[in-house]
């Protein structure tokens, strides 16, 4: 333990290794975030994301509790099991917080997205993608000769795979909403 | 009514400077006489002698400034503030609410600009809310862990009439950080303690936010535990610096023995400090052995850098207490035997003496004029406060803080110019007590205008400028890593800072010889008022110890020795 022991210069790597040192497998969570309903409050929350470097995947926001002025703030996030805790921890420090749930972990959940498709075409493709349509119980919302305008709710994979039958029949625009969700039982 | 909100919050000074959207403000401050009101010469000045204020007196600092420039001139302070866990609450002006988004002459997005750097801020449109909304400015920049807020003011809800809310006796709001640490893992911590054989405690500006019952249980703690104890550069002074279980300064520029009693020990006691890239070094390299255990308020600070085996959120001088009484009441176990080899071989890094220097011809070196004013101050009523570079490193290793909120620095930001006017906000809040900034002459320069505002108030503030000349510490990296070309690291065409002092109406010192030192320092502090001191000091000095980015605590440079290629070609990129 002599100061003679002292490599100098003998480190090849660094303090501030840009890769990450616990670098694990990356894990997507929902995330649900009841906020106070002020005007800021969402510039706030995704403010916390940028200025982080955290994803976000998708995003709603809505007031739900109007006599309480809540809002609910639902994120789908991706990163590492460190990242995702301290994400949390970085919402619960936040003054207009109330509550974070992370759904992922929390138990079973249900999640919804609702998504608007806008498909074009004639002929067959035409009635290829209304048959498709009612097995994926989406309606038809919109009509004309040369399109259709099918709303759907589900999960965000079931409008996944919908968006990809879809597109060889015509997709030329979607409208998803992001993913509301709560958690299962009383 | 926003004067009123203030008094009742128990303010007593307000650091500000007034223009137009703050005008009614100004014309309440005018009609009263309860709150001081200190004219500084430039915002950034307000906001850092609010931070000087705030820092040495546990409370909460004021700024009161106009819209557009008024607010954005204060931004740095605020994210210094933020960084550094400090309360403050800036009032800011705005345009009237009918002509926000106007673009309206001064009108700037304030509370947009200072969103990602404040704990919280607020733009108040209704003069009804308005007291409400200040207390709860308050509550939020004091409770949990410390930082900055922003109340943004439209004009015209100044100059409205609304109900005025009594401060709340008892806070309504729903922001209320948990203060209690939990009960299982402050077990978990007494264990440790209990059967560690190579512990250091690890105490940080937590310590000192805490208030001074958490030094005080510390203290305890130390005496009781013998253990070493170490501190980041924010919590210098919780623990005392001539107390017999200090091993100095940890990170970057800290001691030899503080960075290889981390790396070796086996019982971590972080105590309110955040595993900033300062103090671990290379994360992977960092304490390899150790079991450690994390005492912060803030969860998102446990487990952000490094993994804490026992975390604790909560309050430090609560969790301290806690298992003070935990430990007593186990009957004081520590392993005496291991505890005592551990402190052998902390004595042996100890004799490296790693903050030796050379002794000087004339020269004077930086060290020795610090070593000097710690040796002339010794015993005083001193706070001090420092710019940001080598000036500020020597100042961390070679004075000694006995008492905690006695050291005011900019550490998470390290802001240039912090160090005169926090200087001044100190001096405000301790009129009798000595002053001194120590800085370098570029920071210095920084905010030089802010002298003004010392004399007018009769802030006898000293500032101690370490005048090497250079932009000391870009010189020394420069000198590390990038193949010892100077970029810009020069201070070119200096102003005389005597002639500058007497141009402020203050007094200057000059020194440039080691034997003149003493009594120019003794000069110094027998005058009763603020004085300029330009130390010349040794142009090419450099700081060590040092562990260059990229080692691990076991790897560090100890002094002069040839360090062409210390640092990696990866460690270069970072700062
Ligand atoms: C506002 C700001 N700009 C730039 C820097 C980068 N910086 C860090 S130390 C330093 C040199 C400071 O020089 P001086 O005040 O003379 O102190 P010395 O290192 O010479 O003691 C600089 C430019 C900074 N910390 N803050
Ligand atoms: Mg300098």
């Amino acid at each position: 333990m002599s100061p003679l022991q002292i490599k100098k210069g003998s480190s090849k790597h660094s303090a501030y290794d840009l890769r990450d040192p616990n670098a694990e497998v990356i894990e997507t969570h929902t995330l649900t975030v009841i906020v106070d309903n002020e005007s800021g409050v969402l510039a706030r929350v995704i403010g916390l994301f940028s200025a982080r470097g955290y994803n976000i995947d998708s995003l709603t926001v809505a007031e739900v509790d109007h006599l309480g002025h809540r809002s609910r703030i639902t994120v789908v996030t991706s990163g590492t099991p460190q990242v995702i805790v301290q994400i949390k921890a970085q919402l619960e420090r936040m003054v207009i917080v109330h509550e974070v749930h992370d759904l992922t972990v929390e138990g079973p959940s249900v999640q919804r997205e609702l998504a608007l498709f806008k498909v074009r075409g004639q002929g067959e493709h035409r009635i290829e993608a209304l048959r498709l349509a009612e097995i994926f119980r989406a309606n038809v919302v919109d009509s004309t000769l040369e399109s259709f305008v099918f709303e759907m709710t589900g999960t965000p994979e079931k409008v996944d795979a919908f968006a990809e039958l879809m597109r060889p029949l015509g997709l030329v625009e979607v409208a998803r909403t992001g993913v509301a969700a709560l958690a299962r039982g009383a | 009514m926003v004067v009123e909100a203030l008094k009742d919050q128990g303010v007593e000074v307000v650091f500000g400077y007034p223009g137009g959207a703050v005008l009614p403000i100004y014309d309440e401050i005018f009609q009263q006489n309860d709150i001081r009101h200190i004219l500084v010469r430039h915002e950034q000045g307000a906001i850092h002698a609010a931070e000087g204020y705030a820092r040495s007196t546990g409370k909460p600092g004021v700024v009161l400034v106009t819209s557009g420039p008024g607010a954005t001139n204060v931004v740095t302070g605020i994210v210094d503030a933020l960084m550094d866990s400090i309360p403050i609450v800036v009032l800011s002006g705005q345009v009237p609410t009918f002509m926000i988004g106007s673009d309206a002459f001064q009108e700037g997005d304030t509370v947009g600009i200072t969103r990602p750097c404040t704990k919280m801020n607020w733009l108040v449109k209704e003069t009804d809310k308005l007291a409400e909304t200040i207390h709860q400015a308050f509550h939020v920049a004091t409770a949990g862990r410390p930082g900055p807020v922003l109340v943004d003011i439209p004009k015209d809800v100044q100059f409205a009439t609304g109900a005025y809310v009594e401060k709340p006796t008892v806070q309504t709001g729903h922001y209320a950080p948990r203060v209690a640490g939990d009960a299982e893992m402050i077990e978990r911590m007494v264990e440790l303690i209990e059967t560690a054989e190579k512990p250091v405690f690890y105490t940080g500006g937590g310590v000192i936010n805490s208030g001074p019952a958490a030094s005080q249980l510390l203290r305890e703690w130390v005496e009781a535990t013998g253990f070493p104890i170490t501190s980041t550069l924010m919590g210098l002074g919780a623990y005392p610096a001539s107390g017999k279980s200090w091993l100095g300064m940890l990170g970057m520029h800290g001691t030899y023995q503080a960075n290889w009693a981390m790396h070796d020990c086996d019982v971590m006691i972080n105590i309110g400090a955040r595993f900033d890239d300062r103090i671990t070094g290379r994360i992977n390299a960092f304490s390899p052995g150790s079991t450690r255990i994390h005492v912060d308020i803030d969860p998102s600070s446990v487990n952000k850098v490094i993994r804490a085996d026992v975390p604790i959120i909560g309050d430090v001088a609560h969790v301290l207490e806690a298992a003070l009484d935990l430990w007593k009441a186990r009957g004081r176990k520590v392993n005496r035997e291991a505890v005592g080899r551990w402190w052998a071989q902390i004595e042996e890094w100890k004799s490296v003496d790693c903050l030796a220097y050379k002794p000087g011809s004339s020269v004077i070196r930086p060290q020795h004029a610090v070593a000097r004013l710690e040796a002339l101050t010794k015993g005083m009523d001193r706070y001090i406060t420092t710019e940001v570079g080598q000036h500020q490193m020597w100042a961390a290793q070679y004075l000694g803080f006995e008492e905690p909120n006695r050291w005011m620095t900019s550490g998470g930001l390290g802001t240039m110019g912090y160090g005169l006017p926090a200087s001044i906000g100190v001096q405000i809040a301790h009129p009798d007590a000595l002053v001194i900034n120590v800085a370098g002459e570029a920071s210095w320069l920084m905010n030089m205008q802010e002298m003004g505002t010392a004399v007018q108030y009769r802030a006898p503030v000293k500032q101690f400028i370490l005048n090497n000349e250079r932009l000391g510490m870009v010189r020394q990296w420069q000198e590390l890593l990038h193949g010892e070309r100077y970029s810009h690291s020069w201070s070119e065409a200096l102003p005389d800072f005597v002639k500058l002092a007497e141009a402020f109406g203050c007094k200057g010192i000059r020194c440039d010889n080691e034997a003149d030192l003493d009594d120019a320092i003794r000069e110094m502090l027998a005058y009763d008022g603020p004085v300029i001191f330009d130390c010349i000091v040794e142009k090419h000095e450099n700081c060590f110890p040092m562990i260059p980015s990229g080692n691990a605590h076991n790897d560090m440079i100890l002094g002069e020795v040839d360090t062409q290629g210390v640092i990696g070609a990866s460690g270069a990129v970072l700062v």
